[in-house]
C-alpha cells in the first residue's frame, strides 16, 4: 500500500471519529498550554529578577543598620542613630578600591508643584547615587558634590514623578515644593520600572542627603550606605576594610549594622525565583500528566473498536505494517496539531498573563520542546501501543475482541 | 479438467483457549472445483463457521493442509495471507464487520486500498466500487453510514465489499441469516448471476430453500461432513422473483377487488 493512501486511510480514520479526534487533540493542547504558560510565568519572573538585581548596580555593597548577628533591625530607646553620614565619610575618605559611595535616606513626603500635590518618595542621597545605582540621567544633571555640601535646595526626579507633575512639559529648570522648601529641578532620571518588591522604582524625588537631613526629614541617621567596589575581585576587600572601619569607629560598641554584597542579595532572590520555578514547573508537569492520562484514557477507550476495525482491515488484506503506520500518522497528526494549538495557546495565555496582571512572562524553548516532546510521547504511545497489540493478533481473534 | 481451487485434507481446528480444549472441526477433506457454488449446511455449533474462516484463511488449522488455487497456506507468513484474502478471496462475515461511521462507499472501496499488485487511481477504486455497490442494488446508498442502513442492506454492503477485488472465491457465512425471504431471494440472485460469470462461492445456511439455490449442498455434523451432495432442481431466483412479483400483483389486485 503506497504511503499516500495510507494517508488518506488515516484522515478519514481521524474524520469519522471527530469527537475522539478532538478530545484526544485537546488533552494534548491543554497539556502544552499549561507548561508552556507556568514555565513562561516562571521565567519571566526570574528573569525580571535578575534584571533588577542587575540594576541595582555593579560589584554592590550595601552597609545598613543593624546587627545581622543579633537578628536584624536593632530599635527603640536610645539605639536610634545607628548609620550616621559621619561613617559614610569614612568610609569615602579611607577604604581603597571604590569607584563610588553614596549615602540613602529613604522618606515619604508630599510635594507641591504646577499646582498639583503628589505624595512620593524623597530620598536623600549624594552625587554619586545614579553612578553607583547604574542609573544613569534621561536629561540635566546631578546635584553635585558642591551643592550637597552647601544643603542646596535641588533635586533630580523619577519618570513617574516627571509624568505625573508635569505631564505636558520639561520640568528642568521648574520648582517643586516639598514641606514647603522650593527644589529646583537640575535633572530628570532614566525610567527603571518596579524593583524586586514591587514597586515603582520611577516615584522618587532625590535630593542632596545633607539637604535632607537638615531641611526635610531633620534626621541624623542615615538609611544605608551604597558602596560600588572598583572591581569585581575587589568586592571581598572592601567589604572586609568597611567592617573594620566601621567596628573600629564603634570603638568596642557591640557592631550595630551589616555590610552585605550584591552577591549575597543576589543570592537570596534567585534563590527565590527558583524556588518559584521549580514551584511553577511542578504544576506545569502536573498539568502535562492530567492531559496525558486524557489523551491515554480516550486512547485505550476506544482499543475494542479500533481492535475490530485491525480485525477487519487486516481480514481483507492489510498487512500488520500498514494498519501500524496508519496508527502512526493518526497519532502524530492529532499531536501535531495538538501540539501546534497548544504552542499557541501557551504564547496566548502567557500575553494575556503579562497584559491583563501585568506580570513578566517569557517562553523558553526548552519548555515548548518538553511540552511538545511529552505530549507527543504520550500521543504516540497511547495511539500506537494498543494497535501494535492488535495488529499481531490474527485477524480472527482481532474481530472477536471485546 | 483443471486442478480444484480448494483443496484440503484431513483438517482439524481445535481452540484451546477456553477451559476444555474444544475440538470444532475433525478432519474435514474437501475439494471444490472453479465455479462451484457450495451451501455449506449443519446444526448451530456443528463447525460452519470454523471451517469457513479456515477457508478464508482467517484462522489457521490445527491439523491436516489447506491448498488455495494450489499453493499450501500453512507455508505462508501473515502478509502473504493478507496479499491472498486480497486478491483471491472474498469474505462475507457473519456479523457483517462493516466499519463504523463509514460509508457504505468507502467500506466497499477498502480492499481496493490494500491491493498491492495492481496500481489503480482514486477515480478507479471509486468506480469499481459503485459497480459493485450496483450489482447488488445499493447505488443510492452510496453515501450512507451502516447505521443508516437496514441489516439486509448492510449485509449487501458487506458482499460488495466481498466482490471488489474480484475474487476466484466468495465465501459468505450466512449471507442471508437476517433477511427476509424477499430480500434473501434478491441476494440469492446476486450470487446465481455471479456463479454465472465464474466465481466460486462457499456460503453457509441455516435454510435448506436457500440451499436449493446452491449447484452442491454440504452438510457438516460435529465438525465432520456427513453428507455431499448435488443439488437436483436447484431454484433459480429470477424465475422465484417472477413468482413472488406475480403473487404480490395478485394479493394487490385481490385487496383492490374486495376494497371495491
Ligand atoms: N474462539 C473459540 N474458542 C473456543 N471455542 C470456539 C471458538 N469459536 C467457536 N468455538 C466452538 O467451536 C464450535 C463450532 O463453532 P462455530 O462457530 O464454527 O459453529 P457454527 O456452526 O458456525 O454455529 P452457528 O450456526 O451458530 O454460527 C462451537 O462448539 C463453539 O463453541
Ligand atoms: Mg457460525
Amino acid at each position: 500500500m503506497r504511503f499516500t493512501t495510507t494517508f488518506l486511510v488515516a484522515l478519514r480514520a481521524l474524520r469519522r471519529n471527530t469527537m475522539r479526534s478532538i478530545l484526544t487533540a485537546l488533552g494534548i493542547i491543554i497539556g502544552i498550554g499549561a507548561v508552556i504558560t507556568t514555565v513562561a510565568m516562571g521565567t519571566g519572573a526570574k528573569v525580571q529578577v535578575e534584571a533588577q538585581i542587575a540594576s541595582l548596580g555593579q560589584n554592590l555593597i550595601t552597609v545598613m543598620p543593624g546587627s545581622s548577628s543579633s537578628g536584624g533591625m536593632r530599635g527603640g530607646f536610645g539605639s536610634s542613630a545607628t548609620l550616621t553620614p559621619e561613617d559614610y565619610e569614612a568610609i569615602a575618605a579611607e577604604v581603597p578600591n571604590i569607584d563610588g559611595i553614596s549615602p540613602e535616606i529613604r522618606d515619604r513626603n508630599q510635594i507641591l508643584a504646577n499646582g498639583l500635590n503628589w505624595n512620593t518618595n524623597v530620598n536623600g542621597v549624594g552625587p554619586d547615587y545614579p553612578y553607583v545605582r547604574n542609573w544613569p540621567m534621561a536629561a540635566g544633571a546631578m546635584f553635585t558634590d558642591q551643592e550637597v555640601k552647601s544643603l542646596a535646595k535641588v533635586c533630580v526626579i523619577g519618570k513617574t514623578v516627571a509624568d505625573q507633575v508635569f505631564p505636558n512639559e520639561d520640568p528642568i529648570g521648574q520648582t517643586l515644593r516639598i514641606r514647603n522648601l522650593p527644589f529646583r529641578i537640575l535633572g530628570v532620571l532614566t525610567p527603571k520600572g518596579f524593583s524586586v518588591f514591587g514597586s515603582d522604582e520611577d516615584d522618587v524625588v532625590l535630593i542632596p542627603y545633607t539637604s535632607h537631613m537638615r531641611r526635610v526629614s531633620r534626621r541624623t541617621s542615615i538609611s544605608m550606605i551604597r558602596i560600588q567596589a572598583s572591581d569585581a575581585d575587589k568586592i571581598a576587600e572592601v567589604k572586609l576594610s568597611t567592617e573594620d572601619l566601621l567596628t573600629q569607629r564603634r570603638r568596642g560598641r557591640e557592631p550595630d549594622f551589616t555590610v552585605r554584597t550584591q552577591e549575597e542579595l543576589s543570592t537570596t532572590f534567585t534563590a527565590t525565583a527558583r524556588t518559584m520555578t521549580v514551584l511553577l514547573g511542578g504544576i506545569a508537569l502536573v498539568s502535562l500528566i492530567v492531559g496525558g492520562i486524557g489523551v491515554m484514557n480516550i486512547m485505550l477507550v476506544s482499543v475494542t473498536e479500533r481492535t475490530r476495525e485491525i480485525g477487519i482491515r487486516i481480514a481483507i488484506g492489510a498487512h500488520g505494517n500498514d494498519v501500524l503506520l496508519q496508527f502512526l500518522i493518526e497519532a502524530i497528526l492529532l499531536s501535531v496539531l495538538g501540539g501546534g494549538l497548544g504552542i499557541l495557546c501557551g504564547y496566548g495565555a502567557s500575553e494575556i498573563v503579562t497584559y491583563y496582571f501585568g506580570l513578566p512572562t517569557l517562553v523558553p524553548m526548552w519548555s515548548v520542546l518538553l511540552a511538545v516532546g511529552v505530549s507527543t510521547v504520550i500521543g504516540i504511545f497511547f495511539g500506537f501501543f494498543p494497535a501494535y497489540k492488535a495488529a499481531q493478533l490474527d485477524p480472527i481473534d482481532a474481530l472477536r475482541h471485546e | 479438467m483443471s486442478s480444484p481451487v480448494v483443496q484440503i485434507r484431513d483438517i482439524h481446528k481445535i481452540y484451546e483457549s477456553g477451559e476444555v480444549p474444544v475440538h470444532a472441526v475433525r478432519g474435514v477433506s474437501l475439494e471444490i472445483q472453479r465455479g462451484e457454488f457450495i451451501a455449506l449446511m449443519g446444526a448451530s455449533g456443528s463447525g460452519k463457521s470454523t471451517l469457513m474462516n479456515m477457508l478464508g484463511c482467517l484462522d489457521r488449522q490445527t491439523r491436516g493442509t489447506y491448498l488455495l488455487d494450489g499453493i499450501d497456506i500453512d507455508k505462508l507468513d501473515r502478509n502473504e495471507l493478507a496479499d491472498l484474502r486480497n486478491q483471491k478471496l472474498g469474505f462475507v462475515f457473519q456479523g457483517f464487520n462493516l466499519l463504523a461511521r463509514t460509508t457504505a462507499l468507502e467500506n466497499v472501496e477498502l480492499p481496493m486500498l490494500y491491493g498491492r499488485h495492481r496500481r489503480v487511481t482514486a477515480s478507479q477504486i471509486r468506480e469499481r466500487a459503485m459497480y459493485c455497490l450496483e450489482i447488488v442494488g445499493l447505488a443510492n446508498r452510496a453515501d450512507h453510514m451502516p447505521n443508516q442502513l437496514s441489516g439486509g442492506q448492510q449485509q449487501r454492503v458487506a458482499i460488495a465489499r466481498g466482490l471488489v477485488n474480484e475474487p476466484q472465491v466468495l465465501l459468505a457465512d450466512e449471507p442471508t441469516g437476517n433477511l427476509d425471504s424477499k430480500t434473501s431471494v434478491e441476494v440469492m440472485g446476486v450470487f446465481q448471476k455471479l456463479n454465472d460469470q465464474g466465481i466460486t462461492i462457499v456460503m453457509v445456511t441455516h435454510e435448506l430453500d436457500i440451499a436449493h439455490y446452491c449447484k452442491r449442498n454440504l452438510i457438516l455434523r460435529d465438525g465432520v461432513v456427513v453428507r455431499d451432495e448435488a443439488v437436483q432442481n436447484r431454484s433459480i431466483a429470477a424465475h422465484e422473483m417472477a413468482k413472488l412479483k406475480e403473487a404480490e400483483t395478485a394479493a394487490k389486485l385481490l385487496a383492490g377487488a374486495t376494497a371495491a
